[in-house]
């Protein structure tokens, strides 16, 4: 078949294949030809890239306002940290997203994966706190932006997980008081909306704990996070162990291991193994779901936005491109969680329980 | 046996001791520490006068009305955005979710496009863009977008004919000197919490409405065809009654998370029952009692959801055998 013939055929196939396929076809294209030239003139020819406010205001949103981010950058990124000492939240960003990576990918075993993570927190957490080696001291209330997303995330991912594992468990055991605490918790969290949660830990933390064991903002929001977090988790999980086919246990039993021998070994391997695709989702959830610590006073990357640019007058009119910016950001964060996911599904059979 | 019956209760007996303890111990702190502050507790606070205004409100409510007023003014706001964000939602998500099947390329690129991005991007972003973009990139009303006979788009909001008014079937919204008058009024908080829910739920709605239809084996469908069926057919009497019954559970669930998201209001000023009680709460000091009645209420509409969705796939489950 000539290339002619070929891609006339592909035309049709994909474009052409009946009458309804063809119009939509034409529409499709018709409205691209009369809105692109118009997005790409306000994204591109008519923007503005400089940090000028007055060639800003000149286009008069006739093209996007991109100069926003070049003059507001730094504190759209750190939020309030101390402007000289923002390499530090730098480096720390630069740390984590090197180690959550370097895991995705495997580059290390299982041993360097511990090693990687037990050193790559305290790390962060030394850089950002400082207060030891040299670095001057910032309290937790002047950390923001995309490190403090990212700390929120990658930690309430972290101390979700084992909590779930236990709640799934304790689903799933026999004492029935101890499945009524963990259908209870788990129920009760997922009925709620995730700001009655931070609501809860940002106002009646406080009241609840003894005096002089007050615990800073940060820690707070980051509990009410893991919280709610490891209740959605634990469904997940408890789906994982409730996939493990009747047979494995009985094999286990047959062998001679005994229960939580059975379960480290037998049961968990493949409970795990079969759900880690929706443990990504719960991890881009979670990651979203970190914008809303705004509502509490935490400036993450959005709060960190709305800082930057609501008591400034000269920029406060590109918030708009500023939106944009973050939810680039945001986007490229889910999206490669969403591709990694669906890689594993596909080229490991993951997803599936397996035989 | 016996001996492990005994443990088991043995067990029991000791997390139930444990359980109460911390509890009891919990209930100490908070009580100790209560008086210190000097924070009264208690529900009694409903009956006062809530002292504040609500932007907009279904029910008819003054500052001077009592606190729980308010709050059920909160809640009627809740699902004042949440029913028709519901609707919305499912019919553009069952949309993009069938484009997503197409055999037309173009179209399916499109749709995926939508999903992929909308779900990629934190709501309460979505939503403070938009209310962004309604606030301040729109035109005053004096200058009001003219998107149809009688409906007027302006950074005050969208003016609708409304049933009703003065001599007339229609409230209709006319250009005034000011801005517009009449007819009915949606405030930019409400539109931008509409429009916000609405397009981000319809890209969960479309995945899910994907994977039920796709659950389906298709030998079903070339079974159908080779019956002779017509694609419509086809698609109504053997493709949809199976899919619904994988589609309607997750689809009650992304309904659910709606309305748990419509909390989100409290961000751009929306007077929904979380914004209402955080104001509430910020007056009054009563973070306990306030928290747990957001929670409570919240809890009670996924009971009612878990219920209603119960109902609809028995009912469901009896359309499908009898088709």
């Amino acid at each position: 078949m000539s290339r002619i013939a070929a891609s006339r055929d592909w035309l049709r196939r994909n474009l052409f294949s009946d009458v309804f396929s063809g119009l939509t076809s034409l529409v499709l294209v018709a409205g691209a030809l009369y809105w692109l030239p118009g997005v790409i003139e306000w994204m591109l020819l008519q923007a503005v890239f400089a940090a000028d406010a007055s060639a800003c205001q000149a286009v008069n949103h006739g093209g996007a306002c991109w100069g926003v981010v070049a003059e507001k950058y730094r504190f759209i990124l750190f939020g309030r940290y101390p402007h000289a000492e923002q390499w530090r939240p730098l480096l720390a960003t630069g740390i984590l997203l090197l180690t959550i990576v370097a895991s995705g990918l495997r580059l290390l075993g299982r041993g360097g994966l511990l090693v990687a993570w037990t050193l790559a927190l305290p790390l962060c957490f030394i850089l950002m706190r400082g207060g030891c080696c040299g670095l001057s001291p910032v309290a937790s209330d002047q950390w923001g932006g995309l490190p403090l997303t990212l700390l929120l995330a990658t930690m309430g991912m972290l101390l979700a997980f084992p909590l779930a594992l236990l709640v799934a468990l304790g689903r799933l055991s026999d004492l029935p008081l101890l499945r009524g605490l963990c259908v209870l918790y788990v129920e009760l969290v997922r009925g709620v909306p995730l700001i009655s949660v931070l609501f809860l830990a940002s106002f009646l933390f406080p009241i609840i704990l003894p005096q002089g064991f007050s615990i800073d903002v940060l820690l707070r929001v980051q509990a009410g996070i893991v919280l709610f977090a490891a209740a959605y988790l634990s469904e997940t999980i408890r789906g994982g162990l409730q996939a493990v086919p009747r047979g494995q246990h009985d094999a286990a039993a047959a062998l001679g291991l005994g229960r939580w021998q059975s379960l480290r070994w037998i049961i968990l391997p493949q409970a795990l193994r079969a759900v880690i695709p929706s443990i990504m989702n719960s991890a881009v959830s979670v990651f979203k779901d970190t914008s809303l610590v705004t509502v509490v006073s935490l400036f993450d990357l959005t709060g960190a936005l709305s800082l930057a640019l609501a008591g400034d007058a000269e920029w406060r009119p590109y918030y708009l491109e500023g939106y944009l910016f973050i939810g680039l950001i945001y986007w490229i964060g889910c999206y490669a969680m969403s591709r990694f996911s669906q890689s594993l599904e596909r080229g490991t059979g993951l997803g599936q329980p397996s035989a | 046996m016996q001996g492990r019956r005994r443990r088991e209760l043995g067990i029991q007996a000791l997390l139930a001791a444990a359980l109460l303890a911390a509890l009891w111990w919990l209930l100490d702190v908070t009580a100790g520490n209560m008086a210190e502050r000097g924070i009264r507790s208690g529900f009694d606070f409903l009956r006062d006068p809530a002292g504040f205004a609500i932007g907009e409100s279904l029910l008819p409510f003054d500052s001077a009305d009592s606190t729980w007023w308010a709050l059920a003014a909160g809640l009627a706001n809740t699902l004042r955005v949440a029913l028709p964000a519901i609707l919305a939602s499912t019919l553009l998500g069952t949309l993009i979710g069938l484009g997503r099947l197409s055999p037309n390329l173009l179209l399916r690129g499109l749709c995926a496009g939508y999903v992929e991005t909308l779900r990629n991007i934190p709501l309460l972003l979505q939503l403070l863009a938009w209310y962004f973009v309604v606030t301040d990139l729109l035109p005053p009303a004096s200058a009001a977008l003219q998107l149809g006979p009688h409906v007027f788009l302006s950074k005050s909001g969208l003016a609708l004919p409304w049933p009703g008014g003065d001599g007339g079937l229609l409230d209709l919204p006319l250009r005034g000197e000011f801005g517009i008058v009449g007819g009915a009024a949606l405030t930019p908080e409400f539109l931008a919490l509409l429009l916000g829910l609405s397009l981000y739920t319809a890209a969960y709605v479309a995945e899910t409405v994907r994977g039920g239809i796709q659950s389906v084996p298709r030998g079903q469908s070339d079974a159908a065809l080779a019956l002779g069926m017509t694609r419509l057919q086809m698609f109504r009497l053997v493709l949809l009654p199976q899919a619904l019954r994988s589609i309607i559970p997750p689809l009650t669930n992304q309904h659910l998370s709606l309305t748990k998201n419509a909390s989100l209001a409290v961000a751009i000023g929306y007077p929904d029952l979380v914004s209402v009680a955080n104001t509430t709460l910020n007056q009054t000091g009563r973070a306990a009692e306030c928290i747990a009645l957001i929670m409570a209420v919240y809890l009670m509409l996924s009971l009612l959801t878990a219920w209603l969705s119960a109902w609809l796939e028995r009912r469901t489950g009896r359309w499908v055998e009898r088709s």
